[in-house]
């Protein structure tokens, strides 16, 4: 990364009680990144956006935000703010006061704050509501909201956590859109929190994906997706089949793998040494029939389907090992296997994946 | 049988209005009706029209019956303001806190804190009055400490507004803490990490952000308190003395033997006129706030 | 190593409640301390003696006071939790209630008034009617006033109860009286009980409504114990008010044990 850095995050550990939350976490988020914390539920990623907005401190370590070390700073004196996954707007405010708040306390002019706020509202096309109170929005509605209130301040790192997570399907798929617009248009640096991986996929420009209290992996989504550097990543991102396997050889680029499937070549990874590891591989990786041509092919048989619309999701059995499968429904006719019939399944050694055991 | 169960509403509501009714609404008009009447002898009175008991409060009838301007129960009727607002605010500042702390305790400790301010309640109130009384009283521990410092020797604490004051607060403090406790308890503490997001220090997060909204438990402790302290009776006898006097206790010796029936009742409409005025202020005002929510809607 | 900046906490205010709570217990604690006082003189400590218990325990007056008492509440209990109960009922369950606002402000009336107005009215209301039996006189004006502290805790457990219960019920072909007595009675019962208890407290505690009502043969503890304070405090008081503080012990914390299993599913 050729940016500078917003936030620093240095060797920072944190415990609940005998609960260890974090265990020496270091990582860098560059200015003007859409960078997004990606983890099941505990593996930390709340505490480390709470800790950059002040509301946590860690056990160990240091956090700098553009160089400035911030662990001992209040959160009211950061100049970060943060979208809470519940919203938080103060209900007994109208909309107007809850933008200006933060304005009014920077300590702002009356007349700016005015035009700030109403500037704010006109973004995230509230305008029309600035003089009602909270209670009486819609979710999304409540979600923009909190955007501009947490915008209009000019903080220097944006927070978000899991903002997403109460709004219905559509909605939010709406509003992945309109944060990542508001992102590219500020130019300001957005930390997002989220448990989905899909919404990390789609927004961000970086994903660290933490898990039991460490970063397991930061890249770009393609990196995350594509090239996982364990067996969690590869588990939590994205569904995919793991085979036990056997590294016979491993050396320039390509790796020589027993299966129980049969040997291959495969290209090989840092994690691939010699003795036994885990292989992935993505269920759309693997082709059915007629598309299974090149690459390594298998006989199968289809155990079990499940037609779900734009895809089929199969279960296919091979040399005493289950492995699933997805097809795209490609055309009207034709495309779906039967469950029982022997099918012919194939695909690039491209598309595994040899990872550490 | 069948009538009786179709008529559920009447029929459970009749026995409340009966009680009511007799022992409650009736024998409140009979006092208005009293306060206007003419003081009897020997104690009790007859039914003729007389405003004498509502003159009374302003006005000393001279020897020669000419009507002269007496403030000393207007004094009572402003000491009995004015103790019960400070007993109010006092038990507001010493609850706030105290409530915030139990609010943010274990849900085990929460409860068991919450017994600990219930159980004095639980005391007999002539008790709780009681024990100052010892306190402050001569010999008793407060002023023995206090001399054992050399500090105000031979003072006394006993019978006067200061006393009926510190009774007063420490009978009505539960009143207080309890519904305060409640409103804090309900407020969502998100609310307060995106005050201080929003860069409000302590000070501006309690003034504008948790203040305003606990207020209805502050209204309704505050309710809970004035009220009653506005008709203190025992408070200001015992620990007041028999000249700091407040409408409570004055009333109470207008019906001892013999004295002023209706001046008494006059006293006592008006201390009911004042906590009614009071109650429909605060539950306008209330009203009102709710209605500029609604009418922006 | 680091200071936590927990905004949810404000310095200094553990301090405050300590100190709170302290001042909440030490005059109950001085009380009792007294009691066990030798000297005749309150105030002044010469030894440790249990002669006062003695004393308070052979009182007649005291006992006749506190018989009057209980008689008095346990009775007024009755009368204001029956009469809260059905007032409860009908304007939570009822349908079609007529004045049901009305009906509500009347019953919670006695809260709205200062108790030393009512105390005269009822004086009043008594020797015009020409009532002349001092325990009637007590148990009507303690049933009147008692009645709005049971009606809230009934009326709240009532309402926070759904009606899917007794739905359930008369589908399974319960009558409304089964259905009250089987189903709506027992899953109120803790807001009846609390409001019983709270009741029978305040009619125990009543001090200026009895006092302006009493007469010879009709006086209560509180009324006894305040002609006690008046002749001058004495160690048999401080025993006497030890004894009471004990009693309020033991029946705040019965009363929490069965409001706490009320409230478990």
């Amino acid at each position: 990364m050729d940016r500078d850095k917003a936030v620093e995050v240095k060797s920072v550990s944190k415990h609940f009680g005998t609960y260890q939350a974090l265990k020496s976490v270091s990582f860098d988020i560059g200015e003007n990144e859409f960078f997004t914390m990606l983890g099941p539920s505990g593996c930390g990623k709340t505490t480390l956006l709470r800790m950059l907005a002040g509301f946590e401190s860690p056990d160990q370590g240091s956090i700098l935000l553009h160089g400035r070390e911030v662990t001992q700073i209040p959160p009211h004196k950061r100049r970060v703010n943060t979208v809470f996954q519940s919203y938080a707007l103060f209900p007994h405010m109208t909309l107007e006061q809850n933008v200006a708040y933060g304005l009014e306390n920077l300590g702002w002019e009356r007349a700016k704050i005015r035009a700030r706020t109403g500037e704010m509202l006109e973004r995230v096309h509230m305008s029309a509501m600035a003089t009602r109170k909270p209670g009486q929005l819609s979710g999304g509605q409540r979600q923009r909201v909190a955007l501009a209130r947490a915008l209009a301040p000019e903080p220097e790192i944006l927070l978000l956590d899991e903002p997403l997570s109460a709004l219905d399907l559509k909605l939010r798929q709406a509003m992945r859109d309109e944060l990542r617009n508001l992102q590219r248009d500020t130019g300001i640096t957005f930390v997002f929190v989220t448990h989905d991986q899909e919404e990390a996929l789609d927004m961000s420009d970086r994903i660290a994906v933490l898990g039991a209290g460490e970063v397991q992996q930061i890249g770009t989504p393609a990196q995350i997706y594509e090239e996982p550097v364990n067996r969690f990543v590869a588990d939590f991102v994205g569904e995919t089949n793991f085979l036990d396997v056997e590294v016979l050889d491993s050396r320039e680029g390509q790796a020589t793998i027993r299966t129980p499937l049969g040997t291959f070549g495969v290209p090989a990874t840092g994690a691939a040494q010699k003795g036994r590891a885990t292989l992935s591989i993505r269920p759309e990786k693997i082709n059915l029939g007629d598309q299974a041509a090149g690459g390594i092919t298998l006989a199968a048989r289809v155990v079990n389907q499940n037609y779900m619309g734009g895809f089929t999701h199969y279960t296919l059995e091979t040399g005493g090992v289950t492995l699933r499968a997805s097809r795209r429904n490609a055309s009207r006719q034709g495309d779906l296997v039967a469950t029982g019939a022997d099918v012919t399944i194939g695909f690039l050694p491209g598309s595994a994946r040899v990872l550490a055991s | 049988m069948r009538r009786l169960a179709n008529n559920l509403p009447f029929w459970g509501l009749l026995p409340a209005w009966a009680l009511m009714g007799f022992a409650l609404i009736l024998p409140i008009l009979i006092i208005a009706a009293v306060s206007v009447a003419t003081r009897g002898s020997h104690g009790g009175f007859t039914w003729d029209f007389n405003p004498a008991g509502y003159a009374q409060i302003l006005f000393n009838e001279g020897w020669s019956g000419e009507l002269e301007f007496t403030p000393q129960y207007l004094i009572i009727i402003g000491r009995t303001f004015l103790l019960a607002g400070a007993t109010t605010a006092l038990c507001l500042i010493f609850a706030l806190p105290v409530a915030w702390y139990i609010s943010r305790q274990t849900p085990g400790m929460r409860a068991i804190l919450v017994y600990l301010v219930t159980l004095p309640f639980w005391v007999s109130m002539i008790l709780r009055v009681y024990a100052w009384m010892i306190i402050l009283g001569k010999d008793g521990p407060l002023p023995r400490f206090l001399e054992t410092f050399g500090l105000a020797p031979g003072t006394s604490f006993m019978f006067n507004d200061g006393a009926t004051l510190v009774a007063m607060v420490y009978t009505c403090m539960p009143l207080m803490v309890l519904p305060i406790y409640a409103s804090i308890e309900k407020l969502d503490l998100t609310l307060i990490e995106a005050s201080h997001d929003l860069h409000g220090n302590r000070f501006t997060t309690f003034r504008r952000v948790i203040l305003p909204l606990t207020a209805p438990g502050i209204v309704s402790g505050a309710i809970l308190v004035f009220v009653p302290a506005l008709g203190a009776v025992l408070e200001p006898v015992l620990m007041g003395g028999g000249k700091q006097m407040m409408m409570g206790s004055l009333i109470q010796l207008q019906f001892g033997g013999g004295r002023n029936w209706p001046f008494g009742a006059a006293i006592a409409m008006v201390l009911m006129g004042l906590v009614m005025l009071f109650l429909i202020v605060t539950a306008l005002r209330a009203a009102r706030r709710t209605a500029g929510m609604e009418a922006r809607a | 190593m680091s200071r936590s900046h927990d905004v949810k906490r404000y310095p200094g205010f553990g301090w405050l409640t300590l100190v709170f709570f302290v001042w909440l217990y030490l005059p109950l604690m001085v009380v009792v301390v007294y009691s066990f006082n030798a000297n005749r003189i309150a105030g002044v400590w010469t030894g440790f003696s249990l002669d006062w218990y003695a004393s308070a325990l052979k009182n007649q007056a005291l006992m006749n006071a506190l018989k009057t008492s209980v008689t008095v509440a346990l009775i007024a209990t009755a009368v204001a939790t029956s009469v809260a109960l059905m007032a409860a009922l009908a304007i939570i369950r009822g349908k079609n209630v007529r004045f049901r606002r009305l009906s509500e402000t009347v019953v919670n009336l006695p809260l709205l008034l200062p108790e030393i107005v009512l105390a005269v009215a009822s004086l009043i209301l008594f020797s015009l009617v020409g009532l002349q039996n001092g325990l009637l006189k007590l148990i009507l004006a303690h049933s009147a006033f008692c009645t709005p502290f049971a009606f809230l805790p009934i009326r709240a457990r009532l309402q926070g109860m759904s009606l899917d219960f007794e739905e359930a019920s008369a589908d399974l072909y319960a009558g409304r009286w089964t259905t009250f007595r089987r189903v709506t009675l027992p899953l109120i019962f803790p807001g009846v009980f609390s409001g019983a208890m709270l009741a029978f407290l305040i009619s125990m505690d009543d001090f200026i409504t009895s006092n302006m009502l009493a007469s010879g043969g009709t006086t209560t503890l509180p009324v006894y114990i305040f002609s006690l304070i008046r002749s001058g405090t004495t160690p048999e008081l401080n025993a006497i008010g030890t004894l009471m503080i004990l009693a309020s012990l033991i029946l705040a914390t019965a009363a929490l044990l069965v409001a706490r299993r009320g409230t478990k599913p």
